[in-house]
């Protein structure tokens, strides 16, 4: 057990488990004593969400090093199956966590599927034409969803692409999916706890993968694909391997999200290409390959909007403003040295203060 | 008849791609990066011509100029701020979200000027619509102006590549940025060109776009820009004949799909048929294979 805490990964994960956890409990403090407003209280749920979601994009972006614009298409895909599945279940599975720990792995599963598929060709194409395709297939599911309509009788359930009445159902069926309108009346079994416990499990998920055998495969294709070919590292399956877990991860944060409402519909705002690039912010603000860092961004550029809602007009201006200042502090090679020579002399202040003090 | 309508509504969409996947393939082809805000130029250069012609009554054709004019500096002003730090960060995608804080920035502005609802644009083409056929088909003037329009474009931008010195100085530093510098080429400032270059272009498909679709919002660039970046890709990014075909296929697919197959589903057909010929063609119809070294 010693041994085992020395090693440096291991403490980092242990670190980054315990922020999420001493978070989740200092909130719940805050809760009980009343400190936390309603409009708070209604961003913990989204919050997870968004945790989550740059958690496993993080898996894609930078531990395979491939541009993913499409992760919202994976997370449209969790909270539609997860949904239909909880209105279907309603009646049929009684205890509301067992119906949403399902709901939340078929999520999961059908958005792995789907990962696999889209992953098979084209995981062939490289950088930008991959952000490309990515993008092309999150905007093809959303327009797919948005012309289905699924409901829900006696005999069963009835699917359409053209309208209600097309449906052909009893009386008393119930129309699930309305097309555009998205789905409706699935039971409210999201809470904060459960969003803290997947968040754990996510990134409980990611980093193993990250320490493993096979993450050490991933991250050498990531380097260098030919030297990695060349070593015998089945590209295809490796790849494979971390975009449907990534696919996979994205579900199940839809599935959970989609229970948080009454109605849900896949509109361009939230499982639109822009929902996607919202995410990969989240990931680059926050250090690529770096799970700490998408954590600490998704949380605060989720709240940075909510908190300027006193300059209501003016606070996506603001917003964008923060985002290009910071990319600008953080990435570029200027002000990188310039940090270099402020560390370098505020070090060397220290030192000098040490010795006169001696 | 009405295929024929169709199509030529089809080419006339596809030219407005068309040149505004040309600003997004000449900047990938030199500065080798995504420009996300390159749909945003195209909706303020719609407002400058709105405000100008709509609001102050200023002759159409100087209120364009105005506009190429001020997207040109918006261009130059962009690149200079928020790319040019970025050029040489560790990673490529720096500069790829630096491009949407800089799209959400020009969004949010117009909102805070104009406000969210869409304001109705009055066409600036007086050209009166052509009647072919006894009546049974009609050409708006629009649809003329755009097609002959894009047809200038591209004929007078491939002069300038192949003939001129800051063409060639292009075409140098999109193949070797450290080749180029040592030749004498300033790079910074060939770079600045083509940004130039590429939002006046979006300035003019501003125009062209909401004359054909008369609405403005804030958001109006944003999906014209992600459609004129499929078509780029379509083509073959960084080739202006690219551009130009992946722009027509993409208005034709989209206009068809839309009469015939579902008005619906049709951005979806013309994302699969994208995906499709990536699959077959993973650099795009024209575009060049690089085959990649250890």
């Amino acid at each position: 057990m010693k041994r085992l805490l020395q090693s440096k990964e291991t403490k980092k994960t242990l670190i980054t488990f315990g922020i999420v956890i001493i978070t989740y409990i200092i909130v719940e403090i805050l809760m009980l004593c009343g400190l936390l407003s309603n409009q708070l209280q209604g961003l913990l749920v989204p919050i997870c969400y968004y945790v989550m979601l740059a958690i496993s994009l993080n898996l894609t972006v930078g531990i395979l090093g491939e541009l993913s614009l499409g992760h919202a298409g994976f997370a449209c895909v969790g909270v539609f199956t997860g949904t239909v599945f909880s209105i279907c279940m309603q009646n049929v599975i009684a205890a509301s966590w067992i119906r949403f720990a399902l709901a939340i792995i078929l999520g999961a599963l059908f958005a792995g599927i789907v990962g696999i598929l889209i992953g098979l060709p084209v995981l062939r194409l490289k950088g930008d034409y991959l952000a490309i395709v990515t993008l092309a297939f999150c905007e093809i599911i959303k327009n797919v969803i948005n012309v289905i309509y699924l409901g829900k009788d006696s005999q069963g359930l009835h699917i359409s692409t053209t309208d209600t009445t097309a449906l052909g159902m009893e009386p008393e069926g119930v129309v699930i999916i309305k097309g555009a309108q998205g789905v409706t009346g699935m039971p409210q079994d999201a809470n904060f706890t459960i969003g803290i416990l997947l968040i754990l499990i996510t990134l409980f998920i990611v980093l193993n993968l990250v320490h493993s055998r096979d993450g050490r495969a991933i991250m050498a294709i990531r380097d260098n694909l030919i030297a990695a070919e060349s070593v015998g590292i089945n590209i295809t399956k490796y790849k494979l391997m971390a975009f449907s877990i990534s696919a996979a991860l994205a579900g199940a944060a839809g599935a959970y999200y989609g229970h948080n409402f009454n109605n849900i519909k896949a509109a361009t705002n939230n499982f639109g290409y822009n929902m996607s690039i919202m995410v990969l912010v989240f990931v680059v603000l926050g250090g690529i390959g770096n799970m700490r860092g998408s954590i600490i961004a998704a949380v605060l550029l989720t709240l940075l909007p909510e908190m300027l809602r006193g300059i209501s007009e003016y606070r996506l201006l603001i917003y964008s403003i923060v985002l290009i200042g910071m990319m600008l502090f953080n990435w570029s090679p200027k002000a990188q040295a310039w940090k270099e020579k402020m560390k370098v002399r505020i070090l060397g202040k220290l030192k000098k203060n040490q010795k006169e003090v001696q | 008849m009405s295929l024929i309508s169709y199509v030529i509504n089809g080419i006339s969409l596809g030219s407005v791609y068309a040149i505004i996947a040309l600003g997004y393939s000449m900047v990938y082809g030199i500065a080798k990066m995504l420009n996300f805000a390159h749909g945003d130029v195209i909706m303020v250069g719609g407002f400058v011509v709105y405000t100008m012609a709509s609001g102050l009554g200023i002759n159409p054709i100087l209120s364009i100029l105005c506009s190429m004019a001020f997207c040109t500096v918006l261009g130059m002003t962009i690149e200079r701020i928020a790319y040019r730090p970025l050029r040489n960060a560790a990673s490529s995608l720096a500069v790829l979200i630096t491009a949407i804080g800089v799209s959400y920035f020009l969004q949010n502005i117009a909102l805070i000027i104009y406000g969210s609802s869409p304001k109705a644009f009055t066409s600036v083409v007086t050209i009166p619509s052509l009647k072919l056929a006894d009546g049974a088909l009609t050409i708006s003037g629009e649809t003329i102006v755009t097609i002959v329009a894009c047809i200038i474009i591209m004929v007078v931008l491939m002069l300038f590549i192949n003939k001129t010195k800051a063409g060639q100085a292009m075409l140098a530093v999109s193949e070797d940025k450290g080749a180029a510098a040592l030749m004498g080429i300033n790079v910074n400032g060939t770079i600045a060109l083509t940004f130039a270059i590429g939002s006046a272009l979006a300035a003019i498909a501003g125009v062209l776009l909401c004359s054909a679709y008369p609405s403005l919002s804030p958001y109006t660039g944003a999906m014209p820009g992600i459609k004129a970046f499929v078509a780029a890709v379509f083509g073959g990014i960084g080739s202006i004949p690219g551009a130009l075909i992946g722009g027509i296929l993409l208005g034709l697919i989209e206009i068809l799909s839309k009469a015939y197959i579902s008005s619906q589903l049709s951005d979806a057909i013309v994302f699969a048929v994208l995906i499709v010929v990536l699959l077959v063609k993973p650099t795009g119809i024209l575009g060049k294979q690089i085959q990649e070294k250890v």
